[in-house]
């Protein structure tokens, strides 16, 4: 499974990853050698099998839908790298025309 | 009394019996870490004062008559686990200054037993290797040999344990970065099965593999953390709520008639005759403990590793699409918005960007089925290989690690070479078990070397019963204040 240099630079856009041209190249070979050794599942005959998702199984978990206490606003904004009047800020995402 | 090289179950006694305080202990170790960690480089963040605040109030308390299982007990946590009000990095500079508002759930219960908590230790960036290597900030040196690693991810919490820096540690484990540090840094590190630790506050790597473990210089002091620690969390669907055993009164050393395992494709070509050599005499030392050795196949052994290599980082491709600078980390900012997503995700290290391409390409539409979707069924394969193992036998005895301590910058820049060191420690996240290294020995350059116990579901106290007794006969060895000290 070889990778070409447009599949690397598709894969970086869907995952928001700016790559540099040295980084392309060495993640187009890294990652092809990856997928080769990952083509060993071929040898399992996986008819009929079906998949597991988690380890340990366990069914949907319900609880009372009681209000509880949540953070403080001063703790939730701590972190934030923008903030004004009660509220994370970040760019504009939607044109105003 | 160097109170440094006293176990956590020494410790314990000693705090008690009122031969020392916790201030006494918490100022030793925090001494020692001073004059020793500049070499090792275990701790991110050391929390000096807030531990000696704490050892005071640990004292105060038992002053007052009161008593919990960790009082005044100093220990680290891996610096993947929310501390409130402690900077918690997951070795990222995309977590740089993150300040958690709250504490993990883990981290609550050490509180809750009366730990002292000296500080964050080194990791791999979000838990992804095997080495420490792929940390943001600097690498772990192995205890032995400080050309070599301490393994990874949790090195950090591995070679603080080792070292006297802290009486026992918590680490993350999502294929095997628990118990391939303890093996190296030679201590005993716990995978407890999925669920039974809670993963809430824990930074999230890949969600179906990740489980919080614990590391101590013995069994005993790597059982006292996990007592401490694991249980039921409401705050975490997948926690299982089933009761909680005591750990520490499971660990009798009597093992007779427990029926031990050794399956024939963990002792493979490629694996150091040294470490080969080591792990079958422990075996044999489990026979004269009165078990019954018996050769068994986990036939499907060898997938483990693909599976692992396309499932974790397909989920972790998943995980990491929060990290885009908005509510919190930092945020570089560009022309707009998905140009500053774009440019603060740069910050990612090397290791987590391969990973997250890997994951987006198997998850990616025309491939789903091809790589995610076999994984997921060569996955079921796995898990059931060791539920048909644990038909005929209590627990599986294997290496912890293919070989010894590597030296730093050997492989780092092969990813295939370093996820093969995962080899014998992933299958058990794939399935429903639970494992543990404990040291078995050093090879010819003086490295220690792990024995893997594997346990079925939930069977923790089997295993450590298990590596208890078997380390009642090596113990005058393997705890000998050594030079590396």
């Amino acid at each position: 499974m070889s990778l070409t240099r447009s599949d690397v630079e598709k894969i970086a856009q869907l995952a928001r990853l700016e790559l540099t041209e040295a980084e392309v190249a060495l993640y187009q070979s890294q990652l092809s050698a990856i997928l080769d050794y990952a083509t060993r599942l071929n040898e399992l005959n996986l008819e009929g099998i079906s998949p597991t998702a988690h380890a340990v199984t366990q069914q949907n978990v319900w609880r009372e839908d009681v209000a509880e206490p949540s953070l403080p606003m001063d703790a939730v904004l701590l972190n934030a790298p923008k903030q004004a009047n009660n509220q994370f800020v970040a760019q504009t995402v939607l044109d105003e025309g | 009394m160097d109170l440094t090289t006293l176990t956590l179950t020494q410790l314990r006694q000693a705090l008690r019996s009122g031969a020392t305080t916790s201030v006494a202990a918490t100022q030793a170790v925090l001494d020692h870490i001073v004059a020793r960690d500049n070499d090792i480089q275990s701790f991110l963040t050391i929390t000096d004062e807030m531990a000696l605040e704490q050892a005071q109030q640990a004292d105060q308390r038992r002053a007052n008559g009161e008593d919990s299982p960790l009082l005044g007990i100093p220990v680290a946590v891996k610096d993947i686990i929310c501390t409130q009000g402690v900077e918690t990095t997951a070795g990222s500079k995309i977590l740089e200054g993150f300040v958690p508002p709250y504490d993990a759930f883990v981290v609550r219960q050490l509180k809750a037993a009366g730990a002292v908590i000296l500080g964050k230790t080194n990791t791999d960036e979000f838990a992804m290797g095997s080495s420490t290597e792929n940390s943001a900030f600097f690498t772990t040196r192995n205890p032995y040999d400080q050309t070599r690693v301490a393994g990874g991810s949790s090195g950090g919490s591995a070679a603080a344990v080792a070292t006297g820096m802290a009486y026992g540690a918590l680490g993350t484990d999502t294929g095997g970065s628990v118990r391939q540090p303890a093996s190296f840094c030679g201590v005993v590190g716990l995978r407890p099965t999925y669920g039974r630790m809670s993963r809430w506050g824990v930074v999230a790597f890949a969600s179906t593999l990740d489980q919080v473990g614990t590391f101590g210089r013995t069994v005993a002091d790597c059982t006292a953390v996990f007592q401490a620690t694991a249980g039921y969390d409401p705050m975490d669907s997948t926690s299982l709520n089933v009761p909680v055993p005591d750990f520490e009164a499971a660990l009798t050393g009597d093992i007779r008639g427990l029926r031990v395992g050794v399956p024939q494709e963990y002792f493979i070509e490629g694996i150091d005759k040294e470490v080969e050599t080591a792990v079958r005499n422990a075996i044999a030392k489990l026979a004269e403990l009165g078990t019954e050795i018996v050769e068994i196949s986990l036939p499907h052994t060898a997938y483990a590793l693909p599976v692992y290599y396309l499932i974790a980082p397909a989920e972790a491709s998943a995980n990491l699409a929060r990290y885009d600078g908005i509510r919190f980390g930092p945020r570089v900012e560009g022309a707009d918005m998905i140009d500053s997503v774009k440019k603060t995700r740069a910050l990612f290290g090397p290791e987590v960007k391969r990973r997250i391409m890997l994951g987006t390409y198997a998850l990616s539409a025309g491939y789903y089925e091809a790589y995610y979707g076999r994984a997921l069924k060569a996955r079921t394969l796995i898990k059931q290989d060791f539920l048909n193992a644990f038909e005929k036998v209590d627990v599986i005895a294997t290496p912890t690690s293919p070989t010894t301590a590597f030296k730093i910058g050997a492989i780092v820049d092969d990813p295939l070479q370093m996820y093969l060191q995962d080899i014998f420690t992933l299958p058990v996240n794939l399935s429903a078990s639970c494992g543990l290294s404990v040291p078995c020995g050093f090879d010819s350059q003086g490295l220690p070397i792990g024995l893997q116990l594997i346990g079925n579901t939930l069977q923790e106290a089997t295993i450590l019963n298990v590596a208890f007794a078997y380390e009642q006969t090596v113990i005058g060895n393997l705890l000998s204040v050594k030079s590396w000290r």
